[in-house]
């Protein structure tokens, strides 16, 4: 694993981290946002950056399983945590996680670029609130900015998704 | 909703799955930021702080001496490798008074805050940004102009220092007898207006990566555009290449909403560098330089006059528009065009002249975003009608009535051209049908007893509408090829351009209607200069019915090549033959039949063999259908809001958007592309402000600062369809991208005055924040 | 927008992360960071060290004592906001939270940070300086307090000297049955107020208002203690009337302007808004459900 800044090796650390369910180790200069080391040294680009100021939600991953900016987080400060991304939320590869199924009926995303951001954010949401009204879900993603959808699908997506992960709990 | 539009289509007018979705879901699309090349080289910008200055002198050496650092690129770097230092690419017009064509860096003046000076190479983006603080720019700072109107006044400092004046164009719109028509008219009215627009502010800012194939001599060059093959030709032009030697291609993009569709100096200096290094590299806009370099719409001054009869009936408008032009042409003046052309659009309107002049300030080039002035035009015909309305006692829907275009006179030419003077016909459409649809849904009727109710509560809510005729599909062609590959799979390329907009489901659609409906043998690529040799791009809400209609028509000649080569082959006649899935056959005896592989095999041909059929060799199409003539949609937004009159505090209650563009290929993303553009309107209605202070330097460069409008702003909205089938493409369609966007601000407004009639309140502006809101209230109570 | 060249520490105690600051010139404690964090990026503030204080873990936690709620500097709002202690005890506090950013920044922003941040138009600031919260706050020497009137030395800057970092607020329990709100004005849902009101009101047994406690945030350079408001409250019955001379005092204040939002519309919807959350603590002190 490589870090993306050579100019001050000085301020690199060793760091280790579970990734959807993968235990990571590698070196990273101390000022890598955990975005990019997501982006750039695991390759998992399905983290997307928007603002890069915690305000459009696009990079929302899952730490300890609780939905955060990955922009507003050091690469260092994940060491010993588990990190789950857009690309861990599927069981397999041929089965989507509810939200993404419904997410695909409901016609919930257009360009796709706030999606990941969307889908970690609910995950955590309809673990917490697993019968939501249309209100909460807006309350919910209301820290993730679309600009394509007008969000009416992905508030409608969430409310079928969460239908069916209770009739499948 | 069904497909009520393609009755006996299997495939058209449903709401199939995307083939987008796949990949997007899992979040292992490909958008440009996701492009790693081994040995890529990363870039940051030397920007402007100032709005307008002299550049005295650029002294890269604290950058080139920090570690990671390869290059400091300034346009003395750049010019011997080019064939112009300009970025020329303004639209034709003879309005122009001077032609400001953007150099690809700045190198004697600065004119807006976040021009490009240098570009910094390094590493990785923390070193680029590292080392870009330390390139010393010297500035002499120059008068600024940070305001259209006082642009063009006399005396006003030039936003360049060279220029004589700011006036960047000027031109009229007019037909008909204008002056007789105001000389002769019982009621005039008249309204100034402000009104501003934002920026685009697609999720996925801008971005490239360029790649120099040594051995190849080809320069490959991704770029998160709307418009691929209007950026390989200017490529190819100002660094003298042919066009082998380029190839631009668009990844996934992450939204485009205009800006995407203009050629940046960030795309030159990004080929040029992957070339003059031989590295890969990569930039990718942030969010702070998409306020500051990425084009936007921002401030027109509108300055009307409405004509009418004692009936309410429309005998003339005319009046002037400012617009605001910002530094440099980056596009044209179809901003203020496009806003010019749409206001009389929906209605009978004899006489109209409208002059526009275009100011150039020391901001950021202004450019079409969504909706491309349209919005504006709308809003100051449809204040001019409420102001009418007001005054000669009519409802506000029955003076639209009277004066919408009625049914029975489609086609309707009106006396108008488009930009590039083409008629403007009105195709088709029921346009007061589509207004009492929206009046119904929204209980129009109704509303004096809910707003009585509300009074009774000390609640003060209101009513409006706004009708919008948007023309769309702007030509003259786009390319699409269909050929079935040998394996049997369906290859199709085209010139489009996917931003977000489901163009590769839309185009499999149509492809697959004809080839077998099975979607998931189709493969699509858009925007690949090296796929299609032809292309125009993402625009002018434009893609379904030109690629579209070149699709559907590639489709059906590659299906007769299938069934005319199979018919041979089977010895059967080709009437007889269907395509179902990968299959070839019999209508009524499945079981005799052939793979499209087979066919596929079979018509590739073999040396000293004759082909299947008499359709000659392979199984592909291409096609460049010309369309001029645009179609034009329509639709009638009501919207129902609440005013808090103690903070200021607008509550969009309800609202009802009822539309017509012909038949729905997919209804689920006609409405998407509604709701997009809706909640846009909405923004720009109520929350997006893009600041600048008196020194034009931007005040709102944060997502903090220029509000999107997110999932707690939106109402519940109702879409409502109506289906008049253009008669001008053979699939009936009209474009939809941008039409959600049009009427809400003009709505919205209309709906805050009625409101607050009881204090007087005038909506002459948009946006319309709480602080201006109570300002006016204040004013009126005062 | 990537963050700048600086030193990494992270400490594991309040005693280590004290000590590194004492040691170490133009440091910046990085807490939940929903605020360092974007400076960062942006590159508006240049540390030379950044102390994460993210593995002291005695910092985060809630615990009640006779009189207060002791929470820890670096417990999440998350976790405030989800306590049914909080909701029981300062439900004021939990009204506020609601209002706090987002999911995403309420999960990593702490109630320590917000405070050190002191902006203006945060609502747990304001919400703190309505609680009389008392601000424990480490040194060289040992522990300080520091009540929250006296906390913002000016504008989002905080009474602690370089060497010092907060561990944690204490806020006194009100009585039960006291009447609160908090209200704010936002353009949307999680931005920064505009404008807040805090509000606490206590009846006596003759009806009459025994405390009134009001906090405006966002109108002035730190939040203002509306203590003539307060006075004139204190000892009569509640009513429209009485609470309109109270919000009547929001007209003489020096608010902040922007380049957005002008003073007079604060003073304004300060009146507005503080009218409004009086009633509303009024109604809950009554019982009333609201």
């Amino acid at each position: 694993m490589t870090s993306v800044a050579v100019g001050d090796e000085t301020a690199m650390r060793r760091i280790g981290v579970t990734v959807n369910g993968t235990l990571q180790a590698g070196e990273v200069s101390v000022r890598l946002t955990l975005a990019d080391f997501l982006r750039q040294d695991l390759k998992l680009t399905g983290t997307h950056l928007g603002c890069e100021h915690g305000v459009c939600g696009a990079c929302t991953i899952l730490l300890d399983g609780r939905a955060v900016r990955a922009c507003l987080l050091l690469a260092v400060q994940v060491d010993g945590h588990s990190v789950t991304t857009v690309e861990g939320l599927a069981p397999s590869a041929t089965v989507l996680h509810p939200l993404q199924e419904a997410f695909c009926a409901h016609h919930g995303l257009q360009c796709g670029f706030c999606t990941p951001g969307m889908l970690t954010t609910l995950v955590e949401f309809l673990k917490d609130c697993p019968d939501p009204s249309a209100e909460e879900v807006r309350v919910a993603i209301s820290g993730n900015i679309c600009r394509c959808t007008g969000y009416d699908s992905i508030v409608e997506a969430t409310l079928s998704a969460a239908a069916n992960m209770r009739d499948g709990s | 909703m069904t497909a009520s539009g393609f009755p006996n289509s299997r495939v058209i007018g449903h709401d199939v799955a995307r083939v987008e979705d796949e990949a997007l879901i899992r979040g292992v699309g490909r958008f440009v930021d996701d492009i790693v090349l081994p040995g890529m080289l990363h870039v940051a910008f030397v920007r402007s702080p100032h709005a307008h200055a002299a550049i005295l002198g650029i002294d890269p050496s604290g950058a080139l001496g920090m570690p990671g650092v390869h290059a400091v690129l300034t346009l003395a770097d750049l010019a011997p490798h080019l064939t112009d230092t300009r970025l020329v690419v303004a639209m034709p017009s003879p309005s122009y008074r001077q032609q400001l064509h953007r150099p690809v860096l700045a190198d004697r003046e600065v004119v807006h805050v976040g021009e490009p000076i240098a570009a910094v190479l390094a590493d990785s983006r923390y070193l680029a940004e590292d080392a870009a603080a330390l390139v010393d720019v010297d500035y002499d700072v120059l008068p600024v102009v940070a305001d259209c109107v006082a642009a063009l006044e006399p005396g006003s400092p030039t936003a360049h220092r060279d220029a004589s004046s700011n006036l960047v164009a000027e031109m009229t719109v007019e037909y008909g007898d204008v002056a007789a028509a105001f000389a002769a008219a019982p009621h005039r009215f008249r309204e100034r207006l402000w009104i501003h627009r934002g920026g685009s502010h697609s999720m996925e800012c801008r971005g490239l990566v360029a790649v120099h194939d040594v051995l190849e001599d080809r320069l490959t060059v991704w770029s998160s555009t709307q418009m691929p093959h209007a950026a390989h030709r200017l490529l190819c032009d100002i660094m003298g290449l042919g066009e082998r030697q380029i190839r631009v291609v668009t990844p996934d993009v992450g939204g485009g909403f205009g800006p995407k569709l203009i050629f940046y100096p960030e795309d030159v200096v990004v080929a040029v560098a992957a070339r003059l290094l031989g590295r890969p590299v990569k930039w990718i806009e942030d969010r702070r330089e998409h306020f500051v370099a990425t084009t936007q719409e921002r401030d027109q001054y509108w300055d009307v006059e409405l004509a009418t009869d004692d009936a309410g009936r429309v005998l003339g408008v005319r009046g002037l528009l400012v617009h605001d032009h910002g530094a440099w042409t980056a596009r044209g003046v179809n901003v203020p065009q496009g806003a010019v052309a749409a206001m009389p659009l929906a209605y009978v309107v004899p006489a109209y002249s409208m002059a526009i002049k275009a100011a150039a300030t020391n901001k950021v080039p202004v450019t079409p975003v969504r909706g491309a002035g349209q919005p504006q035009g709308v809003f100051a015909m449809e204040r001019l009608l409420d102001s009418a309305a007001r005054a000669l006692g009519l409802d506000r829907a029955e003076i639209r009535r009277r004066n919408l275009v009625p049914a029975e006179r489609m086609p309707y030419a009106t006396p108008m051209r488009t930009r590039g003077g083409i008629p403007v016909v009105l195709d088709s459409g029921d346009y007061p049908r589509c207004q009492q649809m929206a009046l119904d849904r929204a209980d129009w009727a109704g509303f004096t007893a809910r707003q009585q109710a509300a009074r009774a509560e000390g609640r003060y809510i209101g009513i409006g509408l706004a009708n919008y005729v948007e023309g769309t599909g702007r030509g003259p062609y786009e390319h699409v090829s269909v050929r079935i590959e040998p394996s049997g799979r369906i290859f199709v390329a085209t010139g489009a351009a996917a931003m977000g907009q489901s163009t590769q489901t839309m185009l499999a659609q149509i492809v697959a209607e004809q080839l077998g409906a099975d979607m998931s043998n189709i493969r699509v690529v858009t925007g690949d200069t090296a796929a299609a040799p032809l292309g125009i791009g993402g625009s002018n809400s434009r893609q379904a019915v030109l690629a579209g209609n070149s699709a559907h028509a590639a489709a059906i000649r590659v299906r007769e090549r299938v069934l005319e080569a199979a018919s041979q082959m089977l010895e059967v006649a080709a009437a007889d033959l269907e395509i179902e899935g990968q299959r070839v056959r019999l209508k009524g005896a499945e079981e005799v039949g052939l793979t499209l592989s087979q066919v596929a095999r079979a018509a590739a041909g073999q040396a000293g063999f004759s082909l299947p059929g008499q359709a000659g060799p392979g199984l592909a199409a291409s096609e460049e259908l010309v369309i001029d003539a645009m179609s034009y949609a329509n639709g009638s937004a009501v919207v129902e809001v609440e005013v808090d009159i103690g903070t200021g505090a607008i509550t969009i209650r309800n609202l009802v958007f009822a539309h017509d563009c012909g038949r729905a290929l997919h209804p689920r993303i006609v409405d998407g592309q509604l709701m997009g553009g809706i909640a846009h309107g909405i923004g720009n209605a109520l929350y997006e402000f893009m600041a600048y202070d008196e020194n034009a330097q931007p005040v709102t460069t944060t997502l903090a600062e220029y509000l999107l409008v997110t999932a707690t702003e939106m109402p519940p909205v109702t879409i409502l369809h109506m289906e008049s089938p253009t008669p001008l493409n053979p699939l009936g369609i009209k474009g939809v991208g941008e039409a959600g966007v049009i009427p809400i601000g003009a709505a919205v407004a209309s709906a805050v005055e009625h409101a607050l009639s009881s204090f007087g309140v005038r909506v002459n502006r948009l946006p319309l924040s709480p602080v201006d809101l109570l300002g006016l209230l204040n004013a009126a109570t005062a | 927008m990537k963050p700048p060249v600086f030193a990494y520490h992270d400490p594991r105690s309040v005693e280590e992360a004290v000590g590194l600051l004492g040691r170490l010139e133009n440091t910046r404690l990085l807490a939940g960071g929903q605020s360092l964090m974007p400076m960062l990026n942006m590159r508006f503030v240049f540390p030379d060290h950044v102390i994460d204080l993210n593995r002291i873990e005695t910092l985060a936690g809630i615990v009640q004592d006779a009189e207060t709620i002791r929470i820890g500097a670096m417990t999440r709002q998350r976790d405030i906001a989800d306590s049914a202690l909080v909701r029981d005890r300062l439900p004021l506090l939990t009204e506020a939270l609601a209002h706090v950013g987002h999911r995403q920044t309420r999960n990593r922003g702490t109630i320590g940070g917000s405070l050190c941040h002191l902006d203006p138009a945060a609502e747990l600031v304001a919400a703190a300086a309505n609680l009389d919260a008392t601000i424990e706050i480490a040194g060289p020497d040992g522990v300080r307090t520091l009540s929250m009137a006296a906390f913002p030395r000016g504008f989002m800057t905080p009474a602690i000297e370089p060497d010092e970092m907060v561990t944690a607020v204490r806020m006194p329990l009100p009585q039960r049955g006291h009447g609160f709100s908090f209200m704010e004005f936002a353009r949307r849902h999680g931005d920064f107020a505009i404008v807040s009101v805090a509000v606490l009101l206590v009846l006596a047994p003759d009806r009459r208002i025994a405390r009134a406690s009001i906090t405006l945030g966002g109108v002035g350079a730190v939040p203002l203690r509306m203590v003539e408001a307060e006075a004139l409250l204190v000892g009569h019955e509640p009513g429209a009337a009485l609470f309109e001379r109270a919000a009547e005092t929001c007209r003489a204040i020096d608010a902040l302007e922007d380049a957005q939002v002008p003073g007079w519309y604060r003073r304004q919807l300060a009146g507005v808004l503080m009218a409004r959350a009086l009633a509303t603590a009024r109604a809950r002190a009554e019982g009333v459900s609201t």
